[in-house]
């Protein structure tokens, strides 16, 4: 900040003149350098609508450090004409002076001063004339005064040439009586402060403008993973439709659980080592409900509960082989097993939302493990009517209500059905999830009574997050190649919008 | 699922009626099937080896067909528009018979022998007569072999299927078990004959062939085929012989299917006969075949069995929510290939279940295919009226609270795999495998999924790794299950929910995880203090920097460890700053 001191003069000279003035007028008035005059400027430009300043830019020429030599003490070939006496001076004697050369052959074209060679004692010089015009030295010193214009630009670019004056472009400012232009300075203060606000004195202070435009500071804070605030939002859809968590956190199962009381056969292929990854230690489940499990035996190997069964060798070395869950359905079935011990039946709304592992090819898209989302109703007469219904209730909460269902397999439901529904950005019917009525073949060996049917369906969370938060490489988002970047910046989670 | 492929044109000469894309999808979808691609032989070479390979190659529209995979009655183009006809109500589904030799010759027959039951006891057999192939339907039938063999016959494990050219070979046939040294024969396009042993290393390295060698390889005996002429029919699952190879001019073929499951093996003869016999002199038409067990049992096949399930139309419109009259549903279903007629009082309906839907075994697969008939999307949606109060797991509502302050308190969140390798939460810990309690998998395809996790701090140093870039310090929380080996389990092994944190800068930072385990208790409502606080004492654990571990107690019980990490941790992880961690079992908390 320039001083006060000046700032006001500059505002004084400001107030006398009418249309403004240029900062190098102002500099020479108050005989101070042009560059703090331009600091000056800038200083009051930052209070605000004082003055107005506009850049601009102009040429001028300058004296050369050697030009102010001529200025102040003549020409060269002056210097040499004022220095030879009536009687002469020796050539040699003269050509010693600081200006002898230069001086010597100038003065002799302006014939000024002439050369006795033949001059006894050696050669010597004379003047010609009895007085001299310097016309450089007045041409300078014009230049000095800041009378350029009064010289012709030939004459400008002779003494250029001679390196006596340069032309030089000067950054300078038009100014001109601000909006709020006033001859007296107030300090603009930065920010309040506890002080100011004591005292009152922020009424009478001019507070320095904030730039808008800059972004604010970060603040220190921790975040959320993009999958874990999806997650937490199912929870929420699930819950605000009366559904209850189930107990998921069991990620080694047994084949039993996770198949065989599924009534998925034991040959099928998803029980293959390339799809599952099967627990080398510890490799069996020892325990299972022996009554249950005689029953699911029989309705593979036999049949019954109205069914033909699949009529093949049930092995319960097959059954007891534990793995880590291939779905989370593993655990609905102990949930509805369990449900069924219960004295009398209640309806029931489950849902979970957890990890499930598959022994798959990766790709940008599959992992070999994923949370599956999964919802179970169970109660007397629920129709397949009703599965559409709620799965049209569920999605409406995603903000997906065009929904279309293609009959689809799955081992142990039926019907079972593949929900589709309509992309507007892809202009297509896209899968969301699956869903189905479950086998009487699974629910009639747990002891649920005859009339119970249990309604489900199932899809990934991960693709909705990825569509959600518009990830591409499932890699970005799961597993610690995570872009914390992404994290950080990751907006939270409404689904419905 | 598998997926069948078909030509265009030839589909909708068979369907009668052209369609556009968009038509066929729509009908595809309603159908329960799905037109996944439409391509050609031209377009899949290309994309697989390049446009070079795929110069000539045919150019004719392809449309591959995902079917679901217990309906093998659409695995071919035969199915497939027999399916869609009926559907469609262009036809009436056929009648399969199965029919004695004309003029009253006698049947085929293969007998089994003893030595058969240790690798593959099972056999059934049928003939197909005076068939008619063209190029198309001869491509079709061993196209179909092939699909079946890939499902119903789980990759020939279950069941194998030959086909013969009868003309060429003499029954009644054997079918028995021989050291491979004792099997000689002139295999399927080859020139000469090999034993069975020359077979197998012949055939290590055939593409197709190798998959199926190690269903028989360690066996002493190998199933085998003979006529009575001493020829070889085929030694499943691996070849037939070349012999008897069917071809274009084939008119008389005898099947066999052998088998470790003998349903499967009856529905893919089943399959096979239904399908062809379409081309018979007498459509729909297969003759019989008779398999004698070593015990003398006699069985014809193949069965063609037809089968008759009674219920309600009040089921049906119960099950799926809508309410038409019995008749109605009698025609819904009829249209899915299961004729149906409402006979007697009450509406019940006879639905007639044919050997081409062995997928059906119980009533709610004819309720589904009512549905399906009736068309999934013209039920109308109602929602259930079952009450319920919502309520949460509590170690889920606890992790979802906690997990809330853990980032207010300034932590980020990560999310790392469960699965890892045991270097991981062994070797890079400094710990002992032994020691760890860790489920072990038993086929992982990589060093990644060797084990289920028995810490959370492998995955966020592996996190902190992978964002070695982004501007310190790195704060970083998860809290999850890590699996431990525990005997009073059924399966042998638990969940833990774990609370994990570390924190990574120029200085260890051991005050600021204090801090945090701090914070946590005063989340959790617990005070510092001896006996029904928390405390932390100095302790040893080899993953700790020595001197700079505390154990963390509650209640008097330990619940985990924080501290500085050793620095060989830190650098066997690829690190290079200093972090400390914090990890913590929630589960005393509930």
């Amino acid at each position: 900040m320039a001083d006060t001191g000046l700032l006001e003069s500059l505002l004084r000279l400001l107030e006398k003149v009418d249309g403004g003035t240029d900062s190098q007028d102002v500099a020479a008035d108050l005989g101070v350098d042009h560059q703090v005059i331009v600091g000056a400027v800038k200083s009051l430009q930052a209070l605000g609508e004082v003055i107005s300043a506009e850049q601009k830019s102009s040429k001028h020429w300058e004296l050369t450090g050697e030009g102010r030599e001529i200025a102040e003490q003549g020409s060269h070939e002056a210097r040499v004409f004022n220095a030879i006496p009536d009687e002469g001076l020796p050539q040699n004697q003269l050509m010693k002076m600081p200006s002898g050369k230069v001086g010597f052959s100038k003065a002799m074209s302006n014939k000024w001063i002439r050369l006795d060679k033949a001059h006894e004692g050696g050669p010597r010089v004379f003047k010609t004339v009895e007085t001299i015009e310097d016309a450089v030295r007045d041409k300078l010193q014009l230049v000095q005064k800041g009378q350029s214009a009064k010289l012709e630009d030939k004459e400008k670019n002779e003494l250029k040439k001679r390196k006596l004056l340069s032309e030089v472009t000067v950054k300078s400012y038009w100014i001109t009586k601000g909006s709020s232009f006033s001859t007296t300075i107030t300090k603009q203060e930065t920010e309040l402060t506890p002080e100011m606000i004591a005292s009152g004195s922020w009424k009478e202070k001019k507070f320095k403008p904030y730039n808008f435009e800059a972004m604010g500071v970060a603040p220190d804070c921790g975040h959320l993973h993009p999958l874990m605030k999806v997650r937490t939002q199912f929870r929420q859809i699930f819950l605000e439709m009366g559904f209850t968590e189930m107990p998921t956190n069991n990620f080694i199962e047994s084949s039993f659980w996770n198949f065989d009381s599924l009534f998925q056969p034991q040959q099928h292929p998803a029980r293959d080592q390339h799809d599952t990854f099967f627990i080398s230690d510890p490799a069996l489940a020892q325990q299972f409900p022996q009554d249950y499990l005689e029953r699911v035996k029989k309705v593979h190997s036999e049949g019954g509960y109205g069914s033909q069964g699949y009529k093949y060798d049930w092995k319960i070395e097959e059954a007891q082989k534990n793995l880590l869950r291939t779905h989370t359905t593993a655990v609905s079935a102990r949930m509805l097993y369990k449900l069924a011990q219960q004295e009398k039946f209640t309806p029931v709304k489950y849902f979970s939302i957890d990890r499930v592992f598959r022994n798959e090819t990766l790709d940008a898209t599959h992992l070999a493990e994923f949370h599956q989302i999964e919802g179970v109703v169970a109660d007397y007469g629920l129709t397949l009517g009703n599965l559409m219904g709620i799965l049209h209730q569920f999605f409406t909460k995603l903000g997906i209500t065009k929904l279309r269902f293609k009959p689809a397999y799955n081992p142990y439901t039926e019907p079972s059905m593949e929900v589709f529904s309509y992309h507007e950005g892809l202009k297509k019917w896209v899968e969301v999830g699956n869903s189905g009525v479950f086998r009487p073949e699974m629910l009639l060996p747990m002891g649920l009574p005859e009339g119970v049917s249990v309604i489900a369906w199932g899809l990934s969370l991960e693709r909705p997050t990825m569509i959600k938060y518009g990830i591409n490489n499932i890699r970005e988002l799961v597993g610690h190649k995570v872009n914390l970047q992404m994290v950080y910046d990751s907006p939270i989670c409404r689904l419905d919008s | 699922m598998p997926t069948v492929s078909v030509k265009r044109d030839l589909l909708f000469e068979a369907l009668g009626q052209k369609y556009t894309d968009e038509e066929f999808d729509e009908l595809c979808f309603e159908f329960g099937l799905e037109l996944d691609e439409i391509t050609s032989e031209k377009e899949i070479l290309s994309r697989e080896q390049g446009d070079e390979k795929a110069e000539g190659a045919s150019d004719v529209v392809l449309y591959k067909i995902d079917v679901p995979a217990n309906r093998y009655d659409l695995l071919c183009l035969e199915g497939l528009v027999r399916g869609l006809q009926v559907f469609k109500e262009k036809l009436e589904a056929p009648r399969y018979r199965r029919v004695s030799p004309a003029d009253g010759g006698e049947p085929q027959r293969l007998l089994i022998t003893d030595e058969t039951a240790s690798v593959r006891p099972h056999a059934v057999a049928a003939v197909l007569r005076n068939i008619s192939f063209t190029q198309e339907r001869y491509e079709s039938f061993i196209e179909l072999q092939e699909k079946l063999h890939q499902n119903i016959c789980r990759k020939r494990t279950l069941v194998a299927i030959g086909t013969h050219d009868l003309d060429t070979i003499s029954g009644p046939f054997t079918y028995t078990a021989k050291p491979p040294g004792e099997i000689r024969f002139k295999p399927l396009n080859q020139s000469k004959e090999y034993t069975a042993a020359e077979l197998m290393s012949l055939y290590k390295t055939d593409s197709h062939l190798r998959h199926y060698l190690h269903i028989i390889e360690n066996e002493p005996l190998y199933p085998v085929i003979y006529d009575s002429n001493g020829v070889v029919l085929s030694m499943p699952p691996i070849i037939n012989g070349d012999h008897s190879k069917i071809s274009l001019n084939t008119k008389n073929i005898f099947i066999e299917c052998t088998a470790t499951d003998l349903t499967k093996a009856k529905t893919t003869l089943d399959m096979v006969v239904t399908m062809f016999s379409e081309y018979c002199e007498e459509p729909f038409t297969v003759e019989e075949a008779e398999v004698v067990y070593p015990d003398g049992r006699l069985c014809v096949y193949p069965e063609l069995a037809y089968r008759t399930e009674t219920l309600s139309g009040d089921f049906i419109n119960k099950r799926v929510g809508i309410s038409e009259s019995a008749e109605s549903i009698a025609q819904l279903l009829t249209r899915m290939c299961l004729r149906s007629e409402v006979s007697g009082e009450g509406g019940l309906i006879q639905v007639e279940i044919p050997p081409t839907r062995s997928d059906v075994i119980h009533a709610c697969d004819i309720m589904e295919d009512a549905a399906i008939a009736y068309g999934f999307n013209n039920i109308v949606r109602s929602t259930p009226r079952t009450y319920t109060i919502a309520n949460q797991l509590p170690l889920n509502k606890l992790t979802e609270l906690l997990r809330q302050d853990l980032a207010a308190a300034g932590f980020t969140e990560a999310l790392t795999f469960a699965l890892c390798s045991e270097e991981d939460i062994a070797d890079k810990l400094r710990k002992n495998i032994a020691e760890t309690r860790a489920v072990h998998i038993s086929n992982p395809k990589t060093a990644e999924f060797q084990v289920a996790r028995t810490s959370l701090l492998p995955g966020l140093l592996k996190t902190i790794a992978a964002n070695r870039k982004m501007p310190l310090p790195l704060k970083l929380f998860e809290i999850s299950d890590v699996v431990l080996k525990d005997e009073t389990k059924d399966v042998g092994a638990r969940n833990n929910r774990r609370l994990c944190a570390v924190y990574y800068n120029k200085s260890p930072g051991f005050e600021v995880i204090h801090g945090l385990l701090d914070r946590v208790m005063q989340l959790l409502d617990v005070k510092p203090g001896r006996n029904q606080g928390y405390h932390i004492q100095a302790a040893e654990d080899s993953t700790f920097f020595p001197g700079r571990c505390a154990e963390i107690f509650s209640c008097g019980k330990s619940i985990g460890h924080l501290g500085v990490l050793h620095p060989d941790v830190i650098s066997r992880f690829e690190l290079t700053m200093p972090c400390s961690a914090i990890d913590i079992d929630i589960e005393p908390f509930l």
